[in-house]
């Protein structure tokens, strides 16, 4: 059950000891320079087992994904849900251009809870929308770990 | 404004390379956040002003954006906002097609889940609390920590980014009132408060609450979570000591637990555990400040002791030692009395300890006593009712949160009480109430923070008697939850993706950090300890490093054997800068 002892040329990079039933060791950043021969299971993309993301593998809105936060359960969460799977399945050459009664029904929908759905002023809305449309610290790390991960 | 202007402006970008990671629970901030942006630009051709969504894994960040004051969430002024009702309408429904029994994280959780996956779904949550859904880990963490002199009223904290948020999952605008739950168009969620379900008819489909009420379902969610429990010893005490207790676990029990701290000299804790120690030292920075006085007793030999391996429960202790508080391990409690207007506490060992006020921490009983009248199995090792790996009790009954025994496909049958848990199982049971049949893998996760110098996030089983392999690195000022949240720009250290508003915003006391003392081969800084059965990992500790909670989940996941941990300890990269 413990690990074995590492080889006497590493011991200089690596102390390990038993404390009763648990064992501590000490590494240098040189020691976890060397790669890993831990073996991971390569992940499989159809696991059902998996979390899945706003779409699912069939194409499908995930309702329940977490990134959508309580949009589409809200009390126009109905608005949003119909709004958005138009936008999403629409094949127009600009897309959602057939949807504009949706998102005009969800838009009016969400003027009645203010406090759910703060409405933002016009020229404070152009400066967050070209923001959001570049990549932001945490979606650059975001994805740099992920290139890193499995 | 011409229409196509509008319409480019439309501008979705999904990311749907975080499938993988997006929507796994309790990925800290910077890391997972499971970015969806979504512009939504509305028709300025009928004058409304443009809406801009950017959603950053919650709308509750838009409800924590939310300027201006809000409403506060007292559930029972929830029927008060309808309308005078046409004399028709009852008061509450005779029948709801999803009822859930409990208003907490778990209930909330299983309700967004079942309006997300349910189009036009009635979702009745009937709750003894008087509160509406709110998350718990705030009570004995952030709003300690708060500069606000009105927080015990707001409820509110900032977090590092400066953006305040509630402990109410939503506002009230977001329920409907519950006379109107069958009759609004597009269904909703609506809370009954301080009603207490007191008896189930399995075969029936109906529940009776506290005032004669009754209530027929579809499906129905337990959710009822568990209450704090006390020490024999205290019990036999007598009224004198009770009124100088906290049993802590409601928004209520903070409340008061604030006010006594300014208006006594000395508050002892009885528990060792996560709620204990996190209690005593958010207590211990006021004893800084205003000469409190904090006392820590439990038995066991250090703070965390079923949870961390000896030697890092012993390391913790220090570290909560240096946040004020006196901790005395080893302390069993033979006998409390009232001596003048002073408690008395005996220890079985001799000692004597005086105090003002005691909070128990000692650990929750699951509400079961439901299970009586519904002929349901109760989990005789680790309490709670007993569900099957799809959370499901019975047809049509289902189970979530602190009250659940499930079977864990990947670590066997247990019963878990945290908060990203909650939110899991919630969330689980809600896909299931609506036909999902899909069983518990997902990992939850779990964390704390004891001051500004350590903190830790865990997954899997995290029992101290299982045997370990701890992988220490030496810690630098960078590796503190402080400088982990800073980094990452968004001040959300620790957020469950899977609701975030449900999510847990992390801030360290702000007072100046401890000089960092490093003992040569004793430094326990950062690294990552691994709770084995047989050679398998069952449970992961990430000490001090952060944003690695995924590569935890995955190896939890493999479930595979290893032979040198060391070897898996680098995938961890705990020396990263």
């Amino acid at each position: 059950m413990t690990p074995p002892v590492s080889a006497f040329s590493e011991l200089l990079l690596v102390v390990s000891y038993m404390v009763g039933k648990d064992r501590i060791i000490f590494a240098t950043k040189e020691d976890h320079e060397t790669p890993s021969s831990a073996e991971l299971v390569a992940d499989d993309p159809d696991d059902p087992y998996e979390e899945q993301g706003l779409i699912l593998p069939n194409g499908d809105i995930n309702w329940n994904c977490p990134c959508l936060g309580g949009m589409a359960s809200g009390p126009c969460g109905e608005q949003f849900k119909s709004a958005f799977s138009c936008f999403h399945y629409s094949t127009e050459e600009i897309k959602g251009s057939d949807c504009v009664d949706q998102f005009r029904a969800m838009q009016e929908c969400m003027q009645k809870y203010p406090d759910l759905y703060p409405q933002e002023d016009e020229n404070e809305e152009k400066e967050k929308s070209s923001k959001d449309l570049e990549a932001t610290p945490m979606e650059a790390s975001a994805a740099k770990e992920e290139k890193g991960s499995s | 404004r011409q229409k196509s202007n509008l319409l480019q402006r439309w501008n979705v970008p999904i990311k749907l390379q975080m499938s993988r990671q997006v929507a796994s629970s309790g990925v800290p901030g910077g890391r997972g956040d499971s970015s969806v942006f979504v512009l939504i630009v509305g028709l300025s051709t009928l004058g409304a002003g443009a809406y801009v969504s950017r959603k950053v894994a919650s709308d509750d960040i838009l409800y924590s954006l939310g300027l201006g004051h809000l409403p506060c969430c007292v559930c029972s002024k929830l029927s008060n906002l309808s309308p005078a009702a046409p004399g028709a309408r009852p008061e509450v429904p005779s029948h709801v097609p999803f009822l859930l029994i409990g208003g907490g994280t778990a209930a909330f959780a299983a309700a967004r889940s079942i309006r997300a996956r349910d189009p036009g779904a009635r979702v009745l949550i009937v709750s003894e609390d008087p509160a509406l859904p709110y998350m718990r880990p705030p009570l004995s963490k952030e709003l300690w920590f708060s500069d606000d002199p009105n927080v015990t009223e707001t409820l509110r904290f900032k977090q590092w980014n400066g953006k305040e948020r509630s402990i109410y999952f939503q506002p009230p605008s977001f329920y409907v009132p519950v006379r109107d739950l069958p009759f609004v168009e597009n269904g909703g969620v609506a809370v009954l408060c301080g009603k207490k379900v007191v008896h189930m008819d399995v075969r029936g489909n109906i529940v009776k609450l506290s005032d004669g009420t009754q209530i027929s379902y579809d499906k129905c969610l337990i959710a009822t979570g568990g209450s704090p429990r006390n020490l024999p010893a205290i019990e036999r005490a007598g009224k004198d000591v009770q009124q100088r207790l906290t049993l802590f676990r409601k928004i209520e029990d903070f409340k008061s637990l604030e006010k006594i701290s300014r208006e006594v000299k000395s508050i002892t804790i009885i528990g060792g555990g996560f709620l204990g120690s996190e209690l005593a030292c958010a207590l211990g920075r006021r004893a800084r400040t205003r000469g409190l006085e904090v006392i820590q007793l439990f038995p066991e030999n250090g703070n965390m002791g079923k949870v961390l391996p000896e030697y890092l429960s012993n390391w913790t202790t220090e570290k909560v030692r240096r946040e004020g508080v006196n901790v005395m391990p080893n302390a069993v409690v033979k006998s409390v009395s009232v001596c003048g207007n002073r408690l008395m506490i005996k220890l079985k060992d001799g000692r004597k300890v005086e105090t003002d006020h005691i909070v128990a921490a000692v650990g929750l009983e699951p509400n079961v006593e439901l299970a009586k009248s519904a002929g349901l199995e109760v989990d005789s090792d680790f309490g709670g009712f007993r569900v099957n790996a799809e959370l499901q009790a019975r047809s049509n009954i289902w189970v979530a949160g602190d009250a659940a025994c499930f079977y864990d496909i990947k670590l066997g049958r247990r019963r878990v009480e945290h908060h990203d848990h909650a939110v899991v199982s919630g969330r689980l049971a809600g896909e299931n109430m609506t036909g999902a049949a899909k069983p518990y893998w997902h990992q939850s996760m779990f964390w704390s923070d004891l001051g500004p110098n350590v903190g830790y996030e865990a997954i899997g089983l995290v029992d101290s008697s299982l045997p370990t392999v701890g992988v220490f690195a030496k810690a630098t000022a960078k590796d503190t939850p402080k400088s982990a949240t800073e980094q990452s720009g968004t001040g959300i250290r620790s957020e469950s993706e899977t609701e975030a508003e449900a999510s847990e915003v992390h801030i360290s006391p702000s007072f100046s950090p401890m000089p960092q003392v490093p003992k040569q081969g004793e430094d326990y800084g950062k690294g990552v300890i691994f709770y084995l059965r047989d050679k398998v990992v069952v449970g992961i500790v990430l000490w001090n490093i952060f944003n690695r909670m995924p590569i935890a989940r995955k190896i939890i996941k493999d479930g595979e054997e290893h032979d040198d941990l060391n070897e898996v300890a680098k995938l961890f990269n705990i020396h990263e800068e």
